[in-house]
């Protein structure tokens, strides 16, 4: 086999110093202040955002779960599919993952507001305008839609693989349809269904535009919280740090949790 | 059973629905006559024509393809020749880089702008590098999450490699470049080039990182649409979008209807085959 170390060698220099480099940064402009002089008042500080902190776990926990109601049906559908209208159904899963973010969760706000789609058309019923907007059931919902790919792709991958010999064995063996989920499909789903949570939970916990666009002021994230020490009036990069290093332990928390991080599996998945 | 096919089908519509909505109020008031997104009146074509004069946006959608094409072919060549030296490590190095090459696609990005922009301030506060926010700490930080891409989708590659072809091509008197060069190459290049398609979408689509370490010279798309969403987007982006949208539908229904063709010749030609050996057998009796 060729073999050669050294073609390694740049891509090496390069991790280290934008991947490995920059995150010893954040933990030592979170134990550091302005003047470089060692604390621990940042993250005592953090303590402080709790609430925001709790809201965005528990958002973030909702949308994970409801992509995963959503997504494993049609994952399971998808994959029972042949031929042609399995690829159509994944193009048009995957369509929509084309158009920037940022306009479809817009879009949504032209639908939700006072003034919005679906306001209108509850008014001609003579329905009062809802206050659908700046909530955090808005928010949620930005984050289902943004994220369903991803729970969806990672089911599907995993679900093709189950073979329809296996199922229909079950059957004949007496297996009724809730046994068959219960005993065959889910067993052999989960490291899709692993894959799918992370790759939902971990976008939506840190998202900083879907909060600002649908939740309003009063449902900020904690990502909106880093933004805001980055490049809002309060300008404190020690402080943004030692809110990120907290998220980024949250999450490795929550991964470890799921024990997902097993590499060569996530690979076989995700790629 | 003819229910539950029925079930299965609303259950998928309605979940296309909800897929479709935003894209479809994005497209129809890419036609709207008015300029607010309130209400409709009437149906025009001016935003498309008003989108080609309009210098902010083409200069960032062209800034979007500059840094896209820069980030994705340096990562290409960088990532591919990583791959082959990673699967050349021993086990526990091999193991170690991986997990750190993980980092970028499993962090949020939020973490991983934010932590190059510390590494770009540091830079210039600390070190006296000159290296300002714009173009170039942009394509650095694209490059960075792009990387991963080509790695993950080359390294699978190369474990399925036969060894045997490339000792052949060594015994046959190539040079171990030579053997490279036309055994290894050839066999990978369909994975160098999906990490290359996944690296160029990435980047096209980044926001968040771009947010973090761009300057305000070098806007890439993402970040005006965003600086637009505080206020209002103007429609001339709904067009573009649209315009964006029916080139990857188009370019993704060719390739689904030539994949269904080949599929069907596929097909034809396993039918044909057992027809003739059934012939075959028919005429041995």
């Amino acid at each position: 086999m060729f073999k050669s170390k050294t073609a390694a060698a740049p891509y090496l220099v390069w991790m280290v110093i934008f991947i490995v480099v920059p995150l010893f940064l954040i933990g030592y402009f979170a134990f550091t202040n302005a003047e470089g002089q060692w604390t621990l008042e940042n993250i005592s500080q953090v303590g402080k955002y709790m609430p925001v902190l709790m809201r965005s776990i528990i958002l973030a926990a909702i949308a994970t779960a409801i992509c995963l109601l959503i997504a494993y049906p049609l994952a399971y559908i998808m994959s029972r599919q042949v031929g042609n209208n399995q690829r159509l159904l994944l193009l048009l899963v995957m369509l929509p993952m084309w158009m920037n973010f940022l306009l479809r969760t817009y879009a949504w706000m032209t639908i939700l507001e006072k003034t919005g789609l679906i306001n209108r058309f509850l008014g001609l019923f003579g329905i009062a305008p809802l206050n659908l907007i700046n909530t955090p059931g808005a928010v949620v919902l930005g984050m289902v839609y943004n994220y369903l790919p991803f729970m969806i792709l990672p089911l599907y991958t995993i679900m093709i693989k189950i073979s329809d010999s296996l199922i229909e064995a079950s059957r004949d063996l007496g297996a009724g349809f809730f046994d068959i989920f219960r005993r065959v499909v889910l067993p052999l789903s989960i490291p899709g269904i692993t894959a799918g949570i992370t790759m939902v939970f971990v976008p939506a916990i840190s998202t900083f535009i879907i909060s600002r666009m649908l939740g309003g002021g009063a449902n900020l994230l904690i990502g909106d919280l880093i933004d805001l020490q980055f490049y809002g009036n309060t300008y404190n990069p020690n402080l943004g740090s030692a809110i990120s290093l907290v998220l980024m332990v949250i999450i490795l928390l929550c991964m470890s949790l799921l024990n997902s991080f097993d590499n060569e599996e996530m690979e076989d998945v995700l790629l | 059973m003819r229910n539950l096919k029925w079930l299965k089908s609303s259950y998928v519509a309605m979940v296309m629905v909800f897929l479709y909505a935003p894209i479809a109020v994005l497209i129809t008031y890419s036609f709207n006559a008015n300029k607010s997104r309130g209400a409709w009146t009437g149906f025009t074509l001016d935003w498309y024509g008003k989108l080609f004069q309009n210098d902010a946006i083409i200069s960032a959608f062209g800034n979007t393809l500059l840094v896209a094409a820069i980030s994705s072919v340096v990562a290409t060549l960088v990532g591919t020749a990583a791959a082959i030296g990673i699967n050349s490590l021993n086990s526990k190095a091999k193991q170690l880089v991986r997990t750190i090459t993980y980092l970028p696609i499993i962090n949020p990005d939020i973490i991983t702008g934010v932590s190059l922009m510390l590494l770009f301030v540091f830079a210039r506060e600390k070190m006296n590098i000159p290296i300002n926010a714009g173009y170039l700490t942009l394509i650095l930080a694209h490059i960075t999450f792009n990387i991963p891409y080509v790695i993950f989708n080359v390294m699978p590659k190369l474990r399925q490699l036969d060894q045997f072809t490339y000792e052949a091509a060594l015994d046959l008197g190539c040079t171990p470049w030579q053997a490279f060069r036309k055994v290894i190459i050839p066999e990978i290049s369909p994975a160098i080039f999906a990490g290359f398609l996944m690296a160029l979408t990435m980047s096209m689509d980044d926001f968040v990182i771009s947010y973090f370490t761009t300057g305000p010279a070098s806007q890439t798309l993402p970040i005006r649409i965003y600086a637009m969403t505080r206020r209002r987007i103007s429609p001339e982006i709904n067009a573009l979008s649209t315009i964006v949208f029916v080139v990857v539908l188009t370019v993704l229904l060719i390739s689904y209807v030539s994949e269904g063709q080949k599929e069907r010749k596929l097909l034809r030609q396993e039918r044909e085959t057992r027809q003739a050996l059934h012939i075959r057998k028919e005429e041995e009796v």
